[in-house]
């Protein structure tokens, strides 16, 4: 019937694909050198990260991670030398400036705050919006569309303009800066995109599967849990990175709502002040552990961002 | 066929012992599986909404819990409408929206349109361009500004190499004129991904048949992107621009770490100068005015959205 790719009359031909392949190429390294210099910026030292011009090449520490994890007093070289021997590398680095650590930095409780949190909520939203979507997907539900636009529309209301009630009502209720708080907000956020996602997903298991469990006897609850779940546990699974990382990278109400013991990374990691301004090799690290994590589910959920970023509309 | 069979198994069933089988009837089920996050929606979202629209009608000051509260009628309301300042952020918002759009959708369909030659390699290369919009708007933001730093940043310090200015004088986040341009450069930065990522899914919903008829009948290259390409591409197109329209009307994290807002008011959008009246004003019921109209012009772009998103659905 059609032609098949190989001769097709329509196929670029070699001498467009390799301009293509070079333009595209140039710009994905170009776009990618930020984040390699966030990097890099994170293994060198104070001086180095601030040297004219720019330095490519320099001699790596890890001066950044210490200055990350640790607070630091100056003290004089009498009282350094009075010590005894350093313990460890950050010892070492930092009595080299003449400082002595006086104790953990608020980073890990920060990142601590950030796991807690997204987790939490990302299991709170996919919990709901499972059977949400099962609910609009295999019910006849009065007023379905309108519902699922009102889920929908929950998402595109400006952080800001909803922070303003949020706070004065978690101030009466007493959550303000509780993990608790930010976990039913982050939920509030993500089950509708939970909701969208795990539809199209759900609307792609036929329906038959159910229909012959119940036949084996099965009641819909179980043929829910013995059919439909096992069938969507990739959509389930793209759905909760999705929300992960709606969470894990979420600043305006972390900001706005929590000040302390339920402060999560995005609004810490800019505070990270050494001497005299930021202390950008510190800021770097922060930065790049905080990174990591999301690269990787990147490269996981490659397959599946179309849907995720369109709420399930396209799916390829 | 299984379906059929199903039926007449059901049909077949005394209607007590299929209410048995099913345990809670259907009905009962939806409503047990939907309601949760309609309740939690309403609590967290709609709950908070109606209050604000409550707050804005009054002079309340969230720093002055026990100051008696006057009603006002719509005196925010006017007040905001008549405002200078207001006015200002919306035309730096609307700066703001106009120019990001227009770089991220013609660098984002021009980088689309090559990656659908389908290179050797496309997959991974096309990966790695997704990344930024992954990240943190904040970090992002953050993590600019390093880059942004005069003489030491690694952007002043490529710009003034290749253009040979003086690498003192280029001062993006402080000089007026340059500020708004960097929160434009980030923002177009991080998110031309996401409008290439959905103009490739329109480019390739083109079905191959069409391109093979319009060969047969000899259009030019130029004729077909115009008559064929673009066209069809176009629902795709406008959903990314709808969705990066709203995201960066309500803008806020990224340009918050950058720039804050400044030199003075120069890059102060919209959510911006809503923080400012709320949070570091405490102009409770005057903020929650704004909020009400930034919200209401929200829901208007968020309607034409979700028709925009059906309508690629039934692609």
């Amino acid at each position: 019937m059609s032609l098949t790719t190989a001769h097709s009359v329509v196929a670029p031909s070699a001498n467009s694909k390799r301009i293509a392949g070079a333009i595209i190429i140039a710009y994905a390294l170009i776009s990618i050198v930020p984040l390699l210099w966030i990097f890099a910026t994170s293994f060198k030292t104070p001086p180095d990260s601030i040297a004219y011009p720019p330095k490519i090449v320099f001699q790596p520490s890890i001066e950044g991670y210490c200055n990350l994890f640790t607070t630091r007093t100056r003290q004089t070289p009498e009282y350094i030398n009075s010590l005894g021997p350093a313990t460890g590398f950050c010892d070492e680095t930092v009595r080299k400036r003449n400082m002595v650590i006086a104790g953990p930095s608020n980073f890990l409780p920060r990142f601590v705050n950030s796991l807690i949190i997204a987790f939490g909520s990302t299991f709170c939203a996919v919990f709901l919006g499972t059977l949400s979507a099962y609910g609009f997907s295999r019910f006849k539900v009065p007023l379905a569309d309108d519902l699922l636009f009102f889920i929908l529309s929950t998402r595109f209301m400006p952080p800001i303009a909803v922070a303003i009630p949020i706070y004065l009502m978690y101030r009466e209720l007493g959550l303000s800066d509780t993990a608790l708080g930010m976990i039913l907000l982050y939920t509030a956020v993500n089950v509708s995109l939970a909701v969208w996602l795990l539809k199209g997903f759900i609307d792609e298991i036929p329906r038959e599967y159910e229909e012959a469990a119940m036949i084996d006897g099965y009641t819909r609850l179980q043929a829910f849990w013995r059919t439909v779940l096992p069938q969507a546990t990739t959509g389930i699974a793209a759905t909760a990175i999705f929300c992960l990382i709606f969470a894990w990278n979420e600043y305006a109400f972390a900001a706005l709502l929590t000040s302390g013991t339920a402060q999560t990374a995005p609004p810490f990691i800019p505070t990270i002040i050494g001497e005299g301004g930021q202390d950008w090799p510190a800021v770097a690290a922060g930065t790049t552990i905080f990174l990591v994590p999301i690269l990787v589910f990147t490269i996981l959920l490659r397959k599946q961002l179309l849907r995720g970023i369109t709420f399930g509309a396209v799916r390829k | 066929m299984l379906n059929r069979t199903a039926d007449n198994v059901a049909r077949a069933t005394p209607e007590p012992l299929a209410k048995k089988i099913r345990g809670i009837s259907d009905k009962g089920l939806a409503w047990l599986f939907i309601s949760p996050t309609i309740l939690l929606l309403l609590a967290i979202n709609i709950f908070p909404l109606i209050w604000a629209i409550y707050l804005s009608f009054t002079n309340y000051r969230a720093n002055r819990p026990n100051e008696v509260v006057k009603n006002l009628g719509f005196a925010n309301y006017q007040r905001i409408l008549g405002d200078q300042d207001i006015w200002i952020a919306m035309q730096t918002t609307a700066h703001f929206v106009f120019w990001t759009i227009l770089l991220q959708t013609l660098i984002g369909f021009t980088l689309a349109w090559l990656i659908d030659r389908k290179f050797r390699g496309h997959a991974f290369w096309t990966t790695l361009i997704l990344v930024p919009m992954m990240l943190s708007p904040a970090v992002v933001g953050n993590f600019w500004r390093f880059l942004y730093e005069p003489q030491i940043g690694l952007f002043s310090y490529v710009i003034s190499f290749v253009s040979g200015i003086p690498p003192t004088s280029i001062q993006m986040l402080s000089n007026v004129s340059l500020a708004p341009w960097s929160i434009i450069i980030v923002d177009t930065w991080m998110w031309t991904p996401y409008v290439m990522l959905i103009c490739l899914a329109g480019l390739r919903s083109i079905p191959e048949y069409i391109y093979e008829a319009a060969e047969v009948d000899r259009a030019s290259n130029w004729r077909q992107f115009w008559s064929i390409t673009l066209p069809m591409a176009l629902p795709f197109i406008m959903l990314a621009v709808l969705f990066r329209g709203i995201e960066n009307f309500k803008m806020f994290d990224m340009v918050n770490l950058l720039t804050g807002g400044g030199p003075g008011s120069t890059t102060e959008v919209a959510s911006i100068t809503l923080k400012r009246q709320a949070f570091e004003s405490w102009r409770t019921g005057y903020s929650s005015a704004f909020a009400i109209i930034l919200f209401v012009a929200v829901f208007g772009l968020a309607n034409i959205y979700v028709k925009a998103l059906n309508k690629v659905k039934q692609r």
